[in-house]
């Protein structure tokens, strides 16, 4: 090996060496620190995937859906109105879509029905997602009885359980014929609770949104791109406040690294004295030095982003999910696909491992700037 | 054969401030090459900031300091047996004259606590890039001839003074400098360790090294291998120079 090299690599070895000598002080800096890097990653992972899975889910959605607002609430639409968007230029389908949500006072939360056109369906039968029938406790061929709009009983047997595929959007969902949605919920023959509109080309969409509302003033169109976005915003408001509701821990762990960092302990002093007196430049001290913040502060990058992939990603973030998945009372279970965002994990490592191992070399560089002869007068 | 000469050299701490300390005050002298000299005074008397000085540990506030018959490659452009005038050279040059020329035994031993007593006496080396494992080897061989043959893998806390010092020893040895520069080596030693040390620093001599040695210890000071002997007060040379 050449002797650059060699210098380099017998410095390290012995910043290991200087590690393991003070092994308390260093394990409690690095099981701290590894606990803040991973519940960041953790949170970034998270965040990241519950986009992905957004992201991946309205692929299949509708372009753009219409609503009917009357006084600046979400109406029933008529049916009319899906033939005059599908004539427009550039519309290449109108689909009315009817659904509602269900409230169950017994679990306290809603469930989300919707009319399914499925010969497979019968009129007195429902398909329900994995989160109703664990909630409700049924599986399939069991009878559910729902309450309608009068308090009259509606009685439903269970013909399927949703596949845990879908279940991040499913977990809540009840699929019943459209005259038992209708006869549920009072909803007149003729209207739907809005129209799912598909276009051929997507860079036409504001301009189709734009005829849809002069042609229907009181109509509401809202696109794909619009919802993704206030998915993502949703996602990013809930991982930014709970780094504000993490930020106390993480203060005091930059308070204890900062003080571990920059204070170095008497005996630390007296090595360098020693070292600089056998001959050890300031340069290679400041090397050691950096050497021994790079080793904790990459094994703590690299151990808490490990052990947040493991956690988001094989245990569904277990730990924190129930705060920014937001679901009421129906948690989908689902395992999320890993997804990983290079960019993100450059930020972290930026803020995590730099301002670690600079912090050391303040205080190293101070202590490597005296004459070697103070070491005589130790 | 390394010798030193020192020419009206001073040493003055906290220059400038309202209490400054001259440690050393006018100092000329010339340390023969392959000989064993002692500097002798009482304390305070700038025996150690002396030692510093000859060691290249610390620079002058003013005078100079020439290394006479320095050895080839320690630094570049330099011949064996030229002289260097080293008060003004920068740091890093510094570092490597220090290195490459002067072994230090300092009165405590400052060895690195923790650290095992093979890797204690290679620590010089590491800056070099030298393959360790040819240092070890020259290390596991000093170490014998100093009688530690069954300590190398023991950590240094566990010695007793003697040994502990003649870790120090090997550590001064490892990069075979031509001069060994003790601070008070007998301190902490009995009188027959003293003594043992004595004979120890006779046989540096006759491999070729220049000693010098800082004590008030009457065991060295009136050493029969001593050729040499100093005296300082207050930061003078009373006797000797």
């Amino acid at each position: 090996m050449r002797p650059p090299l060699q210098r380099l690599r017998n410095i390290l070895d012995f910043a290991l060496a200087s590690l393991s000598r003070r092994k308390g002080r260093n394990l409690s800096l690095l099981g701290v620190y590894t606990l803040v890097v991973f519940i960041l990653a953790s949170l970034i992972f998270f965040v990241q995937a519950l986009k992905g899975e957004a992201r991946a889910l309205l692929a299949q959605a509708p372009d753009m859906v219409v609503q009917r607002m009357v006084a600046g609430r979400h109406d029933p639409i008529d049916l009319g109105r899906a033939q005059a968007i599908e004539e427009m230029r550039g519309v290449s389908g109108v689909r009315p879509r009817l659904w509602g949500y269900y409230y169950d006072p017994i679990y306290g939360g809603n469930l989300t029905v919707m009319a399914v056109e499925d010969a497979e369906l019968p009129n007195d039968a429902l398909w329900v997602g994995q989160g109703v029938a664990r909630n409700l406790r049924v599986k399939q061929g069991d009878m559910i009885t729902l309450r309608a709009y009068d308090g009259l009983p509606m009685l439903f047997t269970v013909q399927k359980v949703l596949s845990d595929a879908s279940e991040l959007i499913s977990a809540d969902l009840v699929l019943m014929s459209q005259s038992n949605v209708r006869a549920l919920f009072a909803m007149r023959e003729g209207t739907a609770t809005d129209l799912a509109v598909d276009v051929g080309n997507a860079r036409e969409l504001p301009t189709i949104a734009a005829k849809i509302v002069e042609r229907f003033p009181d109509a509401r169109p809202i696109l794909k791109s619009e919802i993704l976005r206030t998915y993502e915003a949703v996602f990013d408001w809930r991982g930014g406040l709970m780094v504000v509701v993490l930020a106390s821990a993480i203060l005091s762990f930059v308070i204890f690294a900062w003080d571990k960092a920059t204070g170095l302990s008497a005996e630390e002093r007296r090595e360098i004295g020693i070292l600089k007196s056998i001959g050890w430049e300031s340069g290679d001290i400041l090397l050691l030095k950096t050497w021994e913040g790079a080793v904790v502060s990459l094994t703590a990058f690299l151990a808490g982003t490990l052990l947040a992939y493991v956690h988001v990603f094989f245990f569904s973030a277990s730990l924190f999910d129930h705060a920014l998945r937001g679901w009421s009372i129906l948690f989908p279970r689902y395992r999320l696909a890993p997804s990983v965002d290079a960019y993100q994990l450059v930020i972290l490592f930026v803020l995590t491992v730099l301002p670690y191992t600079v912090a050391t070399l303040v205080p190293s560089w101070r202590a490597a700037m005296v004459d070697p002869d103070t070491a005589m007068r130790s | 054969m390394t010798a030193i000469e020192l020419t009206q050299v001073f040493k003055t701490y906290e220059a400038g401030l309202a209490t400054p300390y001259t440690a050393v005050d006018g100092v000329s002298l010339t340390v023969p090459g392959q000989r064993l000299t002692v500097l002798k005074g009482p304390s305070g008397s700038g025996k150690t900031t002396l030692l510093t000085l000859l060691g290249c540990m610390a620079r002058p506030t003013s005078g100079r300091i020439h290394l006479h018959g320095v050895p080839a490659g320690i630094l570049p452009a330099l011949n064996q047996g030229d002289t260097l005038e080293v008060t003004s050279l920068p740091e890093r040059f510094l570092t490597a004259v220090r290195r490459r020329n002067f072994g230090f035994v300092f009165q405590h031993f400052n060895l690195i606590r923790g650290v095992s007593v093979l890797e204690n006496v290679c620590l010089p080396t590491y800056p070099t890039g030298e393959d360790p494992r040819v240092v070890e080897g020259r290390a596991e061989a000093l170490l014998k001839d100093l009688g530690l043959g069954r300590h190398l893998r023991a950590s240094v806390d566990r010695l007793s003074g003697g040994e502990a010092q003649r870790v120090a020893i090997a550590r001064a040895l490892i990069s075979d400098p031509p001069v060994i520069v003790a601070d008070e080596p007998t301190a902490h030693l009995d009188s027959h360790l003293s003594e043992g040390f004595m004979e120890l620093l006779g046989h540096f001599k006759t491999l070729g090294k220049t000693v010098i040695v800082a004590s008030h210890d009457p065991i060295v000071c009136h050493g029969a291998l001593v050729d040499r002997v100093i005296e300082l007060r207050d930061g003078r040379v009373v006797e000797g120079a």
